[in-house]
């Protein structure tokens, strides 16, 4: 059967690994976001490793406006579609702070903007019964930490999105998986100080393919955030308000 | 764009350099850093010396674009980014029919690494240098994006093919492929008693690649000896290639010692049996035998190590046995050593091949008679008017390097227009003094 991936934000470094990966199992692309260029040649690609479609949609999380016609072209595809959704900006505290109208801005590519799209696009998969949503999160949803806590509000906001829509997607067969990466080698951490192992984005796709095929709910990325994250979790608040990490 | 300060080597980590490395993931934000933050392209490092360093300076990553623009599965046509690595796509094109036309000795060297060192492979005899290949690149000048071919801006064309990133960054290229039966290689191999034998069986050969692996620890009568290895491509079924296995740790001193070298050498020729063999391998097995093992250059230990590689013509065979004979009796060279004759196929101005034989040794860097010898071998390599291997250099004087490129001079004056602030310099440029016109 025929299977089509919707990848928003997949210009970036685990979008296009993702997007190579499926495609070289015969999987149909639709590439969304923002630097149409870009895309194309990610498109070529992506056609020239096996995918028999392979398309460009404009996507800005910011522009609710161009959401309609991704869902029209969704509905369009036959077989199974999966979303996987990339998106988010990561200002540095400091300019959050210097102006606390970028907030807006992070919760909106982080959050609220692909939460709009994916729920106008939830019923094509509970029609067909069938796919997968990919959210991506971060590890930094997980507690809220002095360096990016609005990113981090940002990525706490839609994991618990992606837990109610999973709640609602499973009752008609279709699945929804969290992802949360820890630091991944992208343009997003290249040369941030403080960074370490950090995992290729190809091994973040090939994790995400694995826990869509087994159908986990929530995974770390690579597998050890899991345990770093639950000692950071399990910190009592009284003594994590002190730390800085 | 956020840099990152890094320091790296080069393959043979004997020269080591700090750069604010930029890693541009897209077309559009390449070409801002070569407009703002202007520095040289760093494809796979897979060079030797200090060709692909700029220390204290900035440098683009070129490998997170990877990626195939188009390919035309009749006509064997291809358009990729420049940092596509070369064994990523062997992989993914054989089993569709096509290869690369030349491969270096490393899958992990990048199209634009190729391209700017003109590389030459085990066919270098009948099918000429990389950049013979090239049917258009795009590349980013300082001043501006170009398109360039053979006969499109010709002069850049030509500056560009072995111009070491000098013309600028080159950002995509279109290569016509080489057609292949398969993605196996059927490989001959064959004992090789001593240095008349091997010139006269490189001579003699005909098939589409050939190679001689040399035991350099070999001296007298032996002196020369070693394994001729001629291949075509087929298809038919062999087991998987090998999963790569890594270096973990900075080998002891004694791992490449005299002695040690010398048996591993006398064991490796005598595997192949005295009437020779005919076996079937993985595409990759035969052109990166040496990928298999992630960073074998730590067996060097930490002190690195130096390659030497020259050509010199047909006529002066002999010199190259003198050269031979200095390694082996100096005792410092490694069990790759390789002997290869070289048609007269060259991409551009700077480009390393001229028709003749190729030498490449490696020697560690620590032994005490490499210095001296690699000077030796230099001046012995001048004396026959032939050509050291800039992609491997790390030692040579730049007098002598501007003597042996003749086309030096007028390939200095055509990148001084492309790059007037000298920008794109590397550590092996300003050491060489290559932009200079004399
Ligand atoms: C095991 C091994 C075997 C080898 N065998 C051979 C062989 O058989 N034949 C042969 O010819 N060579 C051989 N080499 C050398 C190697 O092929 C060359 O050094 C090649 O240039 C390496 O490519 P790279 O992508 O690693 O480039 P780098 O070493 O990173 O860079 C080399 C040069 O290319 C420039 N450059 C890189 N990318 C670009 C770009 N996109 N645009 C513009 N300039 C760019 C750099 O500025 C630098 O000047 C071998 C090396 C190894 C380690």
């Amino acid at each position: 059967m025929s299977e089509t991936w919707l990848i928003l934000g997949a210009s970036s470094a685990m979008g296009r690994a993702l997007a190579r990966s499926v495609s070289e199992g015969g999987a149909s692309v639709l590439l969304a976001g923002r630097d149409l260029d870009d895309l194309r040649t990610h498109a070529a690609d992506c056609t020239v490793r096996g995918a028999p479609i392979a398309e460009v949609i404009a996507f800005d999380a910011r522009d609710p406006s161009g959401f309609n016609k991704i869902v029209t072209r969704a509905k369009a595809t036959d077989g199974t579609l999966n979303i996987a959704c990339f998106v988010g900006s990561m200002p540095p505290q400091e300019a959050i702070d210097a102006d606390p109208g970028l907030i807006d801005g992070t919760v909106t590519d982080s959050f609220s903007g692909p939460a709009q799209l994916i729920q106008m696009l939830a019923p094509i998969l509970e029609d067909r019964g069938s796919g997968t949503v990919v959210g991506v999160g971060s590890v930094a949803g997980d507690r809220g930490r002095i360096g990016n806590y609005v990113y981090g509000a940002a990525k706490a906001g839609f994991h618990t999105y992606l837990s109610g829509l999973r709640n609602r997607l499973t009752r008609a067969g279709a699945h929804v998986v969290t992802v949360k990466p820890g630091f991944v080698d992208t343009a997003m951490t290249w040369g941030i100080e403080g960074m370490f192992l950090v995992a290729p984005p190809e091994k973040v796709a090939q994790d995400i393919l694995r826990a869509v095929k087994k159908r986990r709910n929530v995974i770390y990325t690579p597998f050890f955030w899991r345990y770093i994250m639950l000692i950071i979790r399990h910190i009592p608040e009284a003594i994590f308000k002190k730390m800085s990490i | 764009m956020r840099s990152k300060p890094i320091t790296y080597t080069g393959w043979g980590r004997v020269a080591i350099a700090t750069s604010d490395v930029y890693r541009p993931e897209r077309q559009t934000a390449l070409a801002a850093l070569v407009a703002d933050r202007p520095g040289p392209a760093l494809g796979g490092l897979r060079s030797y010396g200090d060709a692909c360093l700029n220390d204290e300076g900035t440098a683009i990553d070129m490998t997170r674009l990877d990626r195939v623009q188009s390919f035309d599965p009749e006509t064997g046509r291809i358009t990729v980014e420049g940092g596509v690595r070369l064994g990523d796509l062997s992989r993914w094109l054989a089993p569709r029919g096509w290869l690369p036309a030349v491969m270096p000795g490393t899958g992990f060297a990048t199209v634009g690494g190729a391209i700017a060192n003109d590389v030459h492979g085990k066919n270098h005899h009948n099918a000429g240098s990389f950049g013979q290949h090239v049917l258009e690149m795009d590349v980013i000048t300082p001043k501006g994006a170009k398109t360039t071919g053979p006969d499109k801006l010709p002069e850049l064309f030509k500056a560009t093919v072995g111009g070491m990133g000098q013309t600028g960054v080159i950002a995509r290229a279109t290569l016509q492929l080489k057609a292949v039966k398969g993605d196996v290689m059927m490989v001959t191999e064959r004992r090789v008693a001593n240095w008349d034998e091997h010139i006269a069986l490189l001579d003699a050969s005909q098939a589409t690649y050939t190679v001689g692996w040399i035991d350099a620890t070999a001296t007298g009568a032996s002196l020369g000896r070693g394994i001729l290895e001629e291949a075509e491509t087929g298809a038919g079924l062999v087991p998987p290639a090998k999963k790569a296995r890594r270096v973990p740790f900075d080998a002891p001193g004694f791992a490449l010692s005299p002695p040690v070298v010398r048996l591993f050498n006398a064991t490796y020729w005598r595997r192949v049996p005295a009437r020779g063999r005919t076996v079937v391998k993985p595409i990759t097995d035969f052109f990166f035998p040496l990928d298999k093992i992630h960073d074998w250059n730590r067996l060097y230990g930490k002190d690195g190590f130096h390659q030497f590689q020259c050509v010199v013509p047909l006529s002066e065979a002999d010199a190259l046995r003198e050269m031979l004979e200095k390694i082996a009796k100096a005792g410092s060279a490694s069990p790759l050593a390789v002997l290869k004759r070289m048609g007269p196929g060259r991409g551009g101005m700077m480009s390393f091949p001229m028709e003749g034989y190729t030498l490449a040794v490696d020697m560690p860097a620590a032994a005490a008679p490499t210095p001296g010898v690699m000077g030796e071998l230099m001046a012995m390599t001048r004396m026959a008017n032939g050509r050291i291997y800039l992609a491997k250099d790390a030692l040579s004087d730049g007098e002598f390097i501007r003597a042996m490129y003749p086309d030096h001079a007028k390939w200095a004056r055509i990148i001084a227009k492309h790059d007037p602030d000298g920008v794109m310099q590397t550590d092996l440029i300003r050491r060489l003094g290559l932009r200079s016109f004399s």
